[in-house]
């Protein structure tokens, strides 16, 4: 009786195909310009960079630990009731998430309000799950997870990033352009008020896409 | 014009085959615009008429020089009423002077230069990226957005909306003719939205800069009639002096009279389209007729007061005239077909007036109507080809059986 030994060859945890695991997210195969998922969130809370860090630090942090924990499960979990584990999973570190957030830094937490609760219905976490965590080691999945994280939180600070800076003068709360280029204090400037709109953050998303696609011609679909 | 002709032809070897090739759109525009064009087709009959692109937009801005100089005339008539400047006699001596003019010309002026530099160079840019000629469509829209803004709006501000309004109301969906928004009314939204606070109220729509040592005459308001109808449902001007034009407002929008000469040229000429016109005038119409039935039964207060305003009046006030005649008509982005050219017109000015009388943050509701029937009229269009094409099956299965 031979028996049949199946032995991959040991991997560096920090290989290249681990590597391209967190970065290929950041630009080829960014969750949110290239697979335009977890839109509604990116354009709720940009209007300022200081939730925007807050919210993608939250799905960063929640994609990762996500994506470990259903990968050291992935064997145990049957495959009729997987996506109501995956979903207890979420539901559970979001709220951890959301009372680390209350804890801590309970300002941003108030202006964020439902939108740490729906982290939960972001589609990159499910997304990331179904299509990788499921199917690979618990390493891989967590570097993934990360890379996906990250993707989402870069978009999310460089819309904020514009809409702070022209909607209203500020980067992080504080006052960029100087307060005498205003025209009510004799200056020429005024503050885009459209920025702070929600149809900019979509322009602005949207401009992004364009320059990204612009930039890395593969990427432009059919 | 030998002049220009010699230096265009000296040219034109440079950017046809020379170094500066790029440039060829740029100096075919500018050399269409003086000069007949000498392109010839090449195949296939064609129908011969004089009637092109260029002479489309010069028509429309033809018809758009009574309400251009009206504008120029009232900017001063305004700004030194309300300084108390006037000179003695009656309204057509105090209103038909040089200084008024020249008052006038010296805002409005920068303000369609400082359009048209803006819009054309990213205009030119596209053209120059994508390697077509550069389209006329903006002759248009450059005198289009300075008279639908109001006077005081700072020069950059109009720049900006303008490269907004070229870059994401046209230029992304592929240019002159593939815009599904009317691009001199998505500079005014822009505008309107983002810098709020010079674009409606009652400070901006008349200069009042103190000059030769007078200050704002005592109990001067510089509001419009919309706005004051929006917030009390009255107004002091009279019908009279909204037709004609003596009243604050967007530069253009004013006077009623000069707007419907221009609409004579241009149904005459056979650019604009006189059913889109009609049909949104009776829209108005049919909705100040609803307001004013309706105003009986409401309880008295401000709403009552303006529905209860003469239902014809609606369009004298405010941009509805304006709109009506060179927004709406706007061939690009109107509806296509002759019968949704009707449903479409008749939306416009029923929802001008539906947004003007319900909504008072927006005193003045042509502009939304006129861009939200944009984005509906592909839709009206594809209602109007079914039913057309179910009716002549149905005909064909007559005939047949």
């Amino acid at each position: 009786m031979s028996q049949v030994t199946k032995s991959e060859p040991k991997e560096a945890p920090f290989s290249k195909k681990n590597v391209k695991l967190v970065s290929d997210p950041l630009n080829g195969s960014n969750p949110v310009t290239v697979q335009v998922l977890g839109i509604c969130s990116a354009l709720a809370i940009t209007v300022k960079l200081e939730p925007a860090i807050v919210m993608g630090f939250s799905v960063l942090v929640v994609t990762a630990f996500s994506n470990l924990i259903t990968s050291l499960m992935r064997n145990l979990i049957p495959n009729r009731i997987r996506i109501i584990v995956q979903l207890v999973v979420v539901a559970a570190l979001v709220i951890v998430v959301d009372q680390i957030l209350k804890a801590y830094v309970y300002d941003v937490s108030k202006q964020l309000s439902v939108f740490v609760g729906l982290i939960i219905t972001n589609c990159i976490l499910m997304g990331r799950i179904e299509a990788f965590a499921l199917a690979n080691t618990p390493w891989k999945s967590f570097l993934d997870g990360i890379g996906n994280g990250a993707g989402y939180a870069a978009v999310l600070i460089i819309v904020a990033f514009i809409r702070e800076l022209l909607g209203s003068g500020q980067l992080y709360g504080f006052q960029v352009i100087p307060e005498s280029w205003y025209l009510h204090n004799g200056g020429w400037y005024s503050n885009n008020g459209m920025m702070l709109l929600p149809p900019m953050a979509l322009i602005v998303l949207a401009v992004l896409i364009w320059v990204q696609r612009a930039k890395f011609r593969q990427l432009i679909e059919d | 014009m030998k002049l220009f002709q010699n230096l265009f032809d000296a040219t034109r070897p440079a950017v046809t085959t020379g170094k500066l090739k790029g440039l060829y759109p740029l100096h075919n525009a500018l050399e269409t615009m003086f000069f007949v064009p000498n392109h010839n087709s090449h195949s296939g009959a064609h129908v011969r008429d004089a009637i092109d692109m260029k002479r489309t937009m010069i028509t429309v801005i033809f018809a758009l020089v009574p309400a251009l100089l009206f504008g120029m005339f009232n900017a001063g008539y305004q700004h030194y009423k309300a300084l108390g400047l006037l000179i003695q006699g009656d309204l057509l001596t105090q209103f038909f002077t040089l200084s008024n003019f020249m008052f006038g010309a010296l805002k409005i002026v920068p303000m369609i230069t400082v359009t048209y530099i803006a819009g054309l160079a990213i205009e030119i840019y596209f053209a120059y990226r994508n390697k077509h000629a550069v389209n006329e469509g903006f002759l248009v829209s450059g005198i289009l957005i300075p008279l639908i803004m109001p006077i005081d709006i700072p020069l950059w501000m109009v720049a900006v909306s303008t490269a907004f309004a070229v870059l994401f109301g046209k230029e992304v969906f592929g240019g002159t003719g593939m815009n599904v928004l009317n691009p001199a009314l998505t500079a005014r939204a822009f505008a309107f939205f983002a810098y709020p606070t010079y674009m409606s109220g009652d400070k901006i729509w008349v200069n009042t800069t103190p000059e030769q040592g007078a200050q704002i005459v005592d109990g001067y308001s510089g509001a419009t009639a919309l706005g004051q109808l929006a917030t009390s449902g009255q107004t002091n001007y009279s019908a009279w002096d909204a037709f004609w034009g003596f009243v604050p407002g967007s530069i253009g929008e004013t006077s009623t009279f000069a707007i419907l000469l221009g609409a004579g040229f241009l149904i005459y000429i056979g650019v604009g389209s006189w059913k889109i016109m009609l049909s949104t005038v009776l829209g108005g119409l049919t909705m100040g007729l609803i307001f004013n039935s309706a105003a009986d039964s409401m309880e008295p207060g401000a709403l009552q007061n303006y529905m209860s305003l003469p239902y014809y009046q609606h369009l004298m006030f405010g941009g509805f005239a304006f709109g009506a005649v060179f927004m709406a008509t706007d061939p690009v982005s109107a509806a296509h077909t002759e019968r949704g050219k009707w449903i479409y017109g008749f939306l416009v000015g029923l929802l001008s007036i539906l947004i003007r009388v319900f909504n008072p943050a927006y005193p003045e509701g042509v502009m939304l109507a006129i861009l939200l029937m944009n984005v509906f009229a592909p839709l009206i269009d594809h209602y109007v080809v079914q039913a057309n094409i179910s009716k002549r099956l149905k005909r064909l299965k007559l005939q047949q059986s």
